[in-house]
């Protein structure tokens, strides 16, 4: 009965929550131009699906083109950063400062560069999501145990043999871990971005939405983002324990 | 005795959290071939330092190592190493963690991929003689910490090195593993006949396996005592509770108690 109720418990929190939202908007009487019930917001969501389709379509591969290449990046620049101390001491004020720059701060210059356009929602959702891989990958390169290292070094071990032996597999669970925030940064980015400037995807959707009152079809959006988020989400988490089921039983995760 | 391993006149600094740290000085130390040579000392003394210098990971600040008649000037091949933790990779079955210095060491590095399957016996029948037979295709994880011990010995020893390192291998290990672990070592080495160096903290580890116990003062450490272990070989546990071998105990213990003093 207990492990039925945990199982079931996601689905019957996200429903409560809809209730709680549909009757909190019933009897406050709330205008559906400030709060639409999830009623109003499912609405319409099967009034204009096609259009939400099609906008959601584009979110999602430009989040997945600006992810990919936030992985490949990632993982190299992590590599070179954990390879060595002198690299990492170098890079990482550097890496930390571009990190603290807000990305909205960044759009309205690649749009000058790129165009209106897929491209800087591209690039937006690389340049928030690349800065977890590469610190994740660079700290399971940095947490190697010394002696292992010693082990392999008495008996004539190159840096390469070490890394490709030792330290790489060893990062996987970091990566791995790494890529579920990634993904959700990534669509942080491109929404940024299409709310700024563009003519496709969800982000563009809920600017123009919101600029004609439509605030249920804001809505539909909104849920639309929060689904794929999850999606995205579940399949990397999926992703992790399959590929690194050993990390999840042994003293290394990239969770310590 | 024409020294296998000789240690002479060896300093060694190294940058600790809060400046240098004279870890050795004036360490001298010759060990036979196919000796058990147990190295014992309080806590702290460089008995680490002592491992990495003679496998050639760090160079001395003066003196010279010699292994077999030749200087050793940079990591020495010959070697295996264990440590207290067992370290094993735990994305590799264990098997593949035996075979892990054949991957890396030459000759075998070339070899290895066209024979395989060779190499895999020859890890099979070294599992075999630990008690780890039938276990090669688990995960380390699925091991107890004993056997995982016995599995890190493998793998210091499948390349058949001439020298074993061992570097407070037991210390993490419930008494009755460790008494049985000993055994093992013991069997391992009367059997192949490589050399040990043995650091170690515990007198009775020391006295049981070696055949000399090079006692360690504090930092920085050199060696202020060497003590033949004369007794009788084979040994068994029981030889552990028989008076010669607890006045030999008796004796490093004092020894050790003195230095610490200092």
């Amino acid at each position: 009965m207990n492990a039925v109720l945990e199982k079931l418990s996601p689905w019957l929190f996200t429903i409560g929550l809809f209730v709680f939202w549909e009757a909190a908007c019933r009897i406050l009487k709330v205008d559906r131009f400030i709060l639409p019930a999830p009623s109003d917001a499912f609405a319409a969501m099967a009034q204009h699906w096609l259009a939400l389709l099609r906008h959601s379509y584009v979110t999602l591969w430009t989040t997945m083109a600006g992810f990919a290449i936030a992985v490949a990046f990632g993982v190299v620049l992590g590599i070179v950063v954990g390879w060595s101390k002198t690299i990492y001491r170098g890079l990482y004020p550097v890496m930390i400062g571009f990190n603290s720059i807000p990305k909205v701060a960044v759009v309205p210059i690649l749009i000058m560069w790129f165009g209106i356009g897929e491209v800087p929602a591209i690039l937006t959702a690389f340049l928030i999501s690349f800065f977890p891989i590469v610190v994740n990958v660079a700290t399971g390169l940095a947490t190697m145990e010394p002696e292992l290292e010693d082990v392999l070094r008495a008996l004539g071990a190159r840096k390469l043999d070490i890394m490709l032996k030792v330290g790489i597999p060893r990062t996987q669970p970091y990566l791995f871990g790494s890529l579920k925030i990634a993904i959700t940064l990534a669509f942080v980015g491109t929404i940024v971005s299409e709310t700024v400037g563009a003519n496709a995807g969800l982000g563009y959707l809920i600017a123009l939405a919101g600029s004609n009152f439509q605030v249920p079809l804001v809505f539909a959006a909104l849920i639309l983002l929060a689904v794929e988020g999850i999606a995205m989400y579940a399949f990397f988490a999926y992703v992790e324990v399959y590929f690194t089921h050993w990390a999840f039983r042994s003293s290394i995760s990239a969770g310590k | 005795m024409t020294a296998f391993v000789d240690i002479g006149d060896v300093t060694l600094t190294y940058r600790g959290a809060s400046g240098k740290v004279l870890a050795l000085q004036g360490t001298t130390l010759k060990i036979g071939r196919g000796e058990f040579a147990a190295v014992v000392g309080p806590s702290g003394c460089g008995k680490s330092s002592l491992m990495r210098l003679v496998t050639g990971l760090v160079p001395p600040d003066s003196g010279e190592i010699v292994i077999f008649g030749d200087k050793v000037k940079g990591p020495v091949k010959i070697a295996g190493m264990a440590f207290q933790n067992a370290n094993l990779l735990p994305w590799r079955k264990v098997i593949d963690n035996v075979l892990l210095p054949l991957e890396i060491v030459e000759p075998h590095r070339g070899r290895f991929r066209q024979h395989k399957q060779e190499y895999r016996e020859q890890a099979r029948a070294l599992l075999a003689t630990v008690g780890l037979d039938g276990f090669g295709d688990r995960y380390p994880w699925e091991l107890s910490g004993g056997m995982q011990q016995r599995a890190s010995l493998c793998r210091a020893l499948i390349h058949q090195p001439a020298l074993l390192m061992l570097d407070e291998p037991f210390a993490s290990l419930d008494a009755f593993t460790r008494e049985e672990l000993w055994c093992v070592l013991r069997d391992l080495w009367q059997k192949i006949g490589f050399t040990v160096i043995l650091v170690t903290h515990d007198l009775h580890e020391a006295a049981f396996l070696a055949d000399r116990v090079h006692v360690m003062s504090a930092r920085p450490g050199r060696i202020v005592m060497t003590k033949e272990i004369d007794l009788p070989r084979p040994r068994n546990l029981d030889i552990c509770f028989e008076p010669r071998f607890t006045d030999i105990v008796h004796v490093l213990r004092e020894k050790i108690a003195g230095v610490r003093k200092l």
